[in-house]
């Protein structure tokens, strides 16, 4: 039997619209700074962090191996240094392998963005794509999101009205949180009657571009009760690639969610979805995606999405107390920061949107056109 | 970090020009569309599925579909589509502008390109559509110029 893993630390920068302020380091650092105050751990070779993982991309950050200039905020000089380059939640299953396999007993992992420093994240993504059949039609993962928007609220049926009404819920949210300080408070008629970015997507049913960083420590059971009173276990995970051409996936199927949240059920001995979390937190980049990833996840039924969202969920688990990615994270950090959220309600420490007693978590993340991988991380409080 | 004003940004710009290898698969295909006019796919006879854009091998069956072109019509229909209202550098065409995936007669799956010809506000999936090909090359599916209504 692996050696179960549990996160110890986790702490997250402010995300905003442009950091002026600070350098990518500087962001880590403080990130790095602040797990250290919480756990008391080190860099020595016997007892310490033995892997140290960063989570950036190349792109984004307008240079090649974007983690080498993060080693020694990672203290990964002469050290074990990785680097994951999607979304961030990668990096918590591939650290926990790491500790699970015995090859270490405690992982450092920071990730950081600045989707404010190229001239349009649109550009980043459309590189993304291959030069010769996708690139040259100009297509970005807005415009691919349009393609799967239109499709699914066609099949959903999904309103006008339940895009904006998760748009209002996810600021209210917000408000509480106080790492995402620029989304502002919106009504039904402010998203209603925002402008059109590509049909059927408007610009307040897209996620900010915002800078900011995120991390979390690791580390085997044994030494998680001596460095925390509040460990926060991983009980399993899950992962999905769909076909890369978007002609050649059925865009509404959930098929690479569907299958990376069946994995993760199995690995946490997980039947029922519906009743099984206190809290889930998905990277809901557009709003359309709310409601189309809690129905691949199974948190609702096919179809009734719809009914979740009017009714406000009001006997299910706390769907994106934190605001989710509508209200802040750059891309690559998505499912990170919603896992760092997740551990943070069940350690009991989510100050104002904190809810009471939660004990399991589901944490959601995705990348690539359309929902192209997805990641599903299980957290539970024992 | 009380005050950055004596802080400042560099100007950049990444520019690397690239000569990426098309492949023998992805050549062919262009220069069946480059120098006949002509839109091919692959098939994969195993899976009974043509596939545009070509790939060599079926990424269900992992079969070897490399040599099995078949010609397809160059009218197709619209399963899909966005209204591209941003302005980007990298698009094609000025917003707002139309991408749509085109299911050509013969194929099975869709391949995104742009729609002309069509109000933006009036498109609608099932158009039926017909390619126009491009009068300079560019060896991209840009030398198919646009699709427009058939």
């Amino acid at each position: 039997m692996a050696r179960r893993v549990a996160i110890c630390a986790v702490s997250q920068t402010k995300f905003v619209r442009n950091n002026t302020t600070q350098r990518f380091q500087e962001m880590e650092l403080d990130v790095l700074e602040s797990l250290r105050e919480q756990v008391d751990i080190g860099f020595a070779d016997e007892g310490g962090i033995g892997m140290s993982i960063n989570v950036s991309n190349d792109v984004f950050d307008a240079r090649t191996i974007s983690d080498a200039p993060m080693t020694d905020v990672l203290g990964a000089h002469m050290g074990c240094e990785e680097k994951v380059d999607q979304d961030g939640a990668q990096a918590i299953i591939y650290g926990a392998s790491a500790i699970m396999s015995g090859h270490c007993d405690a992982v450092l992992i920071i990730g950081h963005c600045r989707e404010s420093q190229g001239q349009s994240r649109n550009m980043c993504t459309n590189l993304t794509f291959d030069p010769f059949f996708t690139r040259p039609v100009g297509l970005d993962y807005c415009s691919a999101a349009g393609f799967q928007a239109q499709a699914y609220l066609s099949k959903s049926g999904i309103t006008e009205e339940q895009l904006a009404k998760i748009v209002v819920k996810s600021r209210e949210n917000a408000s509480k949180n106080p790492y995402t300080p620029e989304a502002p408070r919106v009504t039904v008629e402010d998203v209603m009657s925002s402008p059109m970015l590509c049909d059927p997507i408007r610009e307040l049913h897209a996620y900010p571009v915002s800078d900011g960083a995120v991390g979390m420590i690791l580390a085997a059971e044994d030494l998680a009760v001596k460095l925390t009173d509040t460990p926060v276990f991983f009980n399993g995970h899950g992962n999905n690639m769909d076909s890369f051409y978007l002609g050649d996936r059925d865009l509404t199927s959930n098929f690479a969610l569907k299958g990376a949240a069946e994995r993760a059920y199995k690995r946490a001995g997980i039947t029922d979805p519906k009743t099984a979390f206190d809290i889930v937190e998905i990277s809901d980049q557009y709003a359309y995606q709310y409601p189309m990833w809690l129905e691949g996840l199974g948190i609702c039924d096919e179809g009734k999405a719809g009914e979740l969202i009017d009714s406000d969920n009001a006997n299910g688990p706390a769907i994106n107390a934190s605001g989710g990615m509508l209200a802040g994270n750059p891309l690559n950090l998505g499912g990170f920061v919603r896992a760092a959220e997740g551990a943070m309600q069940l350690m009991g420490k989510a100050g104002d949107r904190q809810v009471k007693g939660a004990k399991t978590a589901l944490a959601h993340g995705v990348v690539g056109p359309a929902g192209q991988f997805h990641t599903v991380v299980i957290l539970g409080s024992d | 970090m009380d005050s950055n004003n004596d802080s400042f940004v560099v100007d950049g710009k990444l520019a690397l020009p690239y000569q990426y290898f098309a492949g023998r698969t992805g050549s062919r295909f262009i220069i069946a569309i480059r120098d006949e006019k002509k839109i091919k796919g692959l098939e994969c006879k195993k899976c009974n599925k043509v596939y545009v854009p070509p790939r060599a091998t079926c990424e269900h069956c992992f079969c070897d579909i490399k040599d099995n072109w078949v010609d397809l019509d160059s009218t197709g229909t619209v399963t899909g589509f966005t209204v591209v209202r941003y302005e980007e550098p990298h698009h094609p065409v000025k917003a707002p502008f139309i991408q749509a995936l085109v299911k050509l007669e013969g194929a099975d799956t869709p391949f995104v390109h742009i729609v002309q010809g069509v109000p933006v506000d009036e498109m609608k999936t099932g158009l039926k559509v017909k390619a126009v090909f491009a009068e300079e090359t560019t060896t991209t599916i840009m030398d198919i110029s646009h699709f427009e209504p058939a």
